[in-house]
């Protein structure tokens, strides 16, 4: 075993040696004088961060866009991913189980800043085409989830309430729907704690919040707002995180 | 007839041969208990008047209908007449009593009513008679994970008794209610039944809750009629036969002996 | 109970009181509709202005213009683009993309692996015992924290923006990105499994007068490093899936490639990139899933 632990380790070695040679990046650029001054002279330049009341409003209106977006986004994720769970938990038949898998894999194969990317272009630059690529990605990753709960769920109370002559789409809601509901709800808000930050981020490709003025700043050669910008991401995250933690400890104790 | 089997034949796909051969004729508005030890067959056919289980052979009737020669709107409608109540209640368990009770109209409200139902229950008054008649109306807004086993199984009975169905099937309905308690249970199934003039039928564990209330006994044994006669003409001989191969006392409802005290008086449960 | 004649019996009602006109009035509504309906009108009144917000508006993309662009966009989306030149330059990006990732993690090991040690409770000398070290172990390991938090909370993406502004574009901005994003977790996560495994062998070393490398060499790492491993060939395959998604902001490898196949409104390049992304990302899971077997 232990010749194979060597071997792993030199061909490792080997692996990020032939990464350095294949990029060409001569460290040594990096490594000068005139190269470390510039770097710093651009980082110095971020401080001190825009703190007038004009941005801190306009950033209010980003952080907000922002969670608007997730949660809308989240929002149309949920129903869409149910609807699509319904034929991908094979209650429709075979065929449309097939079609619905394909589907959903596909919409959460493509990141959601590819997403992000093909729906600025279909809807224009704006929070729209954000909203939008975390709808489809979100679809895709919850309607996922909500077919494996619909498929490991008991069938017996949708079974016996047929048997008294209910139609099917009734029992199914009197009877699999209130087994079900209590997760769907759990993941849709975890997702949505999870989306309000690539909300953030999915702006970078111009799909609104506080990803596209950071973009803007940065590309106005504001370095200032686009620290202040910074900042309110990451008190976004930490609120958001904070947040979750105290509802989970709510909701469990 | 209202319900009738002819030559019907019952085998599960793993080659168990559930019920063999049976014929049996109910008119409408009897009540009839059967009973049996486990594996006789006394689920699958009431499963199979259920119109779950399709027979392997022969015929079956149900409500004077065949029910594999219907549409599905038909059978849809004859099953809306039907009501079952199963031993292990099939309710979710976050749904709430008053909830579970009214599904039991599904068959019979339009859509909109039934949607509406779940936002807020449409027929509460409805839902809580039938509770209370089951002795558990306090509990009308209760979760039902929330209940014990034999409030559930009462659950399950008052929502067939609102279906008020022109069949109404039981399978063991109070196998996890206290004696005392299942002898009112069973009998207000009794009176629903005669009450509406519909027909009862009952598969009981419990043999003297079986002689008690029901005028018509069809003993069940490995798929195959071994009697059917009224209570007075079970002979204590008859049951142990049935019984053999399970044990060596005939199960009662609260495990006590079954008694015989005078010839004229058939039988008296110990407990009442 | 109440033992009627064969056949009949009464029902007794078991409530303990008998419910008057009002109260049994006031017992029939359903107790659950008020919260539901508060629940209903938070939620509703919650996201209404989200639609304001994000311009909700489904039927800009049905209008003439932008139904236009789509429409010619999708259109080209079939068939793929299977030139040789242009396969040639998927080729080339995807090698890109792995060394940047690999790159990128090798530097990353070198940020994380020293505020690792640094902020490692278990390997401090100053806190077995009071003494005057205590304070100033703490004076450096919170720091190193904060650095660590620092590097791992702003997004990879941002990180690669920044980058791209200060060092141009191309990989070198994607390296530096993960370098950086990816030290911070592996700092954190690396104190964690040092931290987490047996300390005994460890603190008893160092309490008999032993430095820190010692105690480190001979206590904790034989221990965990499997754990270490595992982790960070994980990250390695995350770090391949970050490459692509950082290119589009100008950091190299395929996500640079598609983000100009996507200007262009080059459907057929995009798909043959995005099929190629989908098969990387499978690779990559599976390289990391042998490797992690045969080091376990």
């Amino acid at each position: 075993m232990r010749a194979a632990h060597w071997g792993v380790v030199a061909g490792l070695i080997a692996a990020v040696w032939a990464s350095f040679a294949y990029l060409a990046l001569d460290l040594g650029q990096l490594l000068t004088l005139e190269a470390q001054a510039q770097m710093w002279k651009y980082a110095v330049s971020f401080f001190p961060p825009d703190f007038s009341a004009e941005y801190l409003t306009r950033i209010g209106h980003g952080t907000l866009e922002t969670i608007a977006i997730s949660a809308i986004g989240t929002a149309m994720a949920a129903v869409l991913g149910l609807l699509l769970a319904l034929p991908a938990a094979g209650r429709l038949g075979a065929v449309p189980r097939a079609i619905a898998r394909l589907i959903l894999n596909f919409l959460r194969s493509i990141p959601e800043l590819v997403w992000a990317a093909l729906m600025v272009i279909a809807a224009g630059l704006g929070p729209f085409a954000g909203t939008l690529a975390l709808a489809w990605h979100t679809t895709g990753v919850i309607g996922r989830l909500f077919a494996e709960s619909l498929e490991n769920t008991p069938a017996e109370p949708a079974g016996a309430l047929r048997l008294s002559g209910s139609p099917a789409s009734l029992a199914f809601l009197y009877g699999t729907m209130p087994n079900v509901v209590p997760q769907l709800v759990a993941y849709a808000l975890y997702r949505w704690e999870i989306n309000i930050r690539m909300a953030a981020i999915l702006g970078v490709v111009g799909a609104g919040g506080l990803g596209q003025m950071l973009y803007f700043s940065l590309s106005l050669f504001q370095q200032q707002q686009a620290m202040t910008v910074i900042i309110a991401m990451l008190i976004l995250v930490v609120i958001v995180d904070g947040a979750s933690a105290w509802l989970r400890k709510r909701l469990a104790g | 007839m209202s319900l009738s089997f002819q030559k019907v034949s019952l085998e599960y796909a793993n080659g168990v041969r559930a019920v063999h051969r049976i014929d049996c004729e109910i008119r409408r508005g009897e009540r009839v208990a059967i009973i049996g030890p486990s594996g006789a067959g006394k689920t699958s056919l009431l499963r199979m008047l259920a119109t779950a289980l399709r027979p392997s052979s022969g015929t079956i009737e149900v409500l004077d209908t065949d029910p594999w020669r219907l549409d599905r709107r038909g059978l849809r409608q004859l099953r809306s007449r039907i009501g079952m109540v199963h031993q292990a209640p099939p309710i979710p368990p976050r749904q709430r009593v008053v909830t579970a009770v009214l599904a039991g109209r599904l068959g019979q409200w339009p859509a909109w009513k039934s949607l509406a139902s779940l936002v807020y229950p449409l027929d509460i008054p409805g839902a809580e008679r039938m509770l209370e008649r089951m002795e558990i109306a306090d509990k009308l807004f209760e979760r039902c994970d929330q209940l014990s086993g034999g409030q559930l199984q009462r659950v399950g009975v008052a929502r067939v008794l609102y279906q008020q169905p022109d069949l109404i099937l039981t399978d063991e309905p109070v196998s996890a209610v206290d004696p005392a308690l299942s002898d009112r249970v069973v009998g207000e199934l009794n009176r629903d039944a005669i009450e509406r003039g519909v027909t009862l039928v009952a598969s009981l564990h419990a043999v003297d809750l079986a002689l008690h209330r029901f005028p018509r006994i069809i003993g069940l044994r490995a798929g195959e009629i071994i009697f059917d006669l009224p209570p007075v003409r079970v002979s204590d001989s008859m049951l142990a036969e049935l019984y053999a191969s399970e044990s060596r006392t005939v199960p009662t409802q609260d495990n006590q002996p079954l008694e015989t005290v005078l010839a004229g008086v058939r039988r008296r449960s110990m407990f009442s | 109970m109440v033992r009627g004649r064969q056949g009949e019996f009464h029902v007794h009602a078991r409530s303990p009181h008998q419910p008057s006109a009002m109260s049994s009035a006031l017992r029939l509504r359903d107790p659950a509709a008020a919260p539901r309906l508060l629940l209903a009108v938070c939620v509703i009144v919650l996201l209404w202005p989200g639609f304001s917000l994000t311009e909700f508006d489904p039927a800009a993309l049905f209008e003439e213009r932008s139904r236009g662009i789509i429409v010619k966009f999708v259109g080209t989306f079939f068939p793929l683009e299977t030139s040789p030149e242009f396969l040639g330059l998927v080729l080339k990006s995807t090698y890109e993309t792995l060394a940047i990732a690999t790159a990128g993690m090798a530097f990353a090991i070198l940020i994380g692996w020293p505020l690792a040690l640094i902020v490692t409770r278990s390997l401090s000398i100053s806190r077995i015992g009071p003494g005057p070290g205590r304070v100033h172990g703490s004076l450096i390991r919170l720091p190193a924290r904060f650095v660590l938090m620092f590097f791992r909370s702003i997004p990879e993406i941002v990180w690669a923006l920044l980058f791209v502004r200060a060092v141009g574009l191309g990989p070198a901005a994607g390296v530096l990105a993960i370098g950086v994003t990816y030290g911070g977790m592996l700092g954190k996560v690396y104190s964690e499994i040092l931290e987490s495994n047996d300390t005994r062998p460890a603190t008893a070393l160092l309490e008999t007068g032993g430095g820190r490398i010692a105690a480190f060499c001979y206590g904790m790492w034989p221990v965990a490093l499997p754990e270490l491993v595992s982790y960070s060939v994980y990250r390695w395959e995350c770090a391949v899936r970050a490459s692509v998604i950082m290119g589009f902001v100008g950091a190299g490898g395929l996500g640079q490639q598609m983000e100009l196949s996507m200007r262009m409104l080059n459907g057929g390049e995009v798909s043959t990139i995005l099929l190629t992304f989908l098969l990387l990302v499978v690779m990559a899971d599976g390289v990391s899933a042998l490797l992690r077997k045969v080091t376990a």
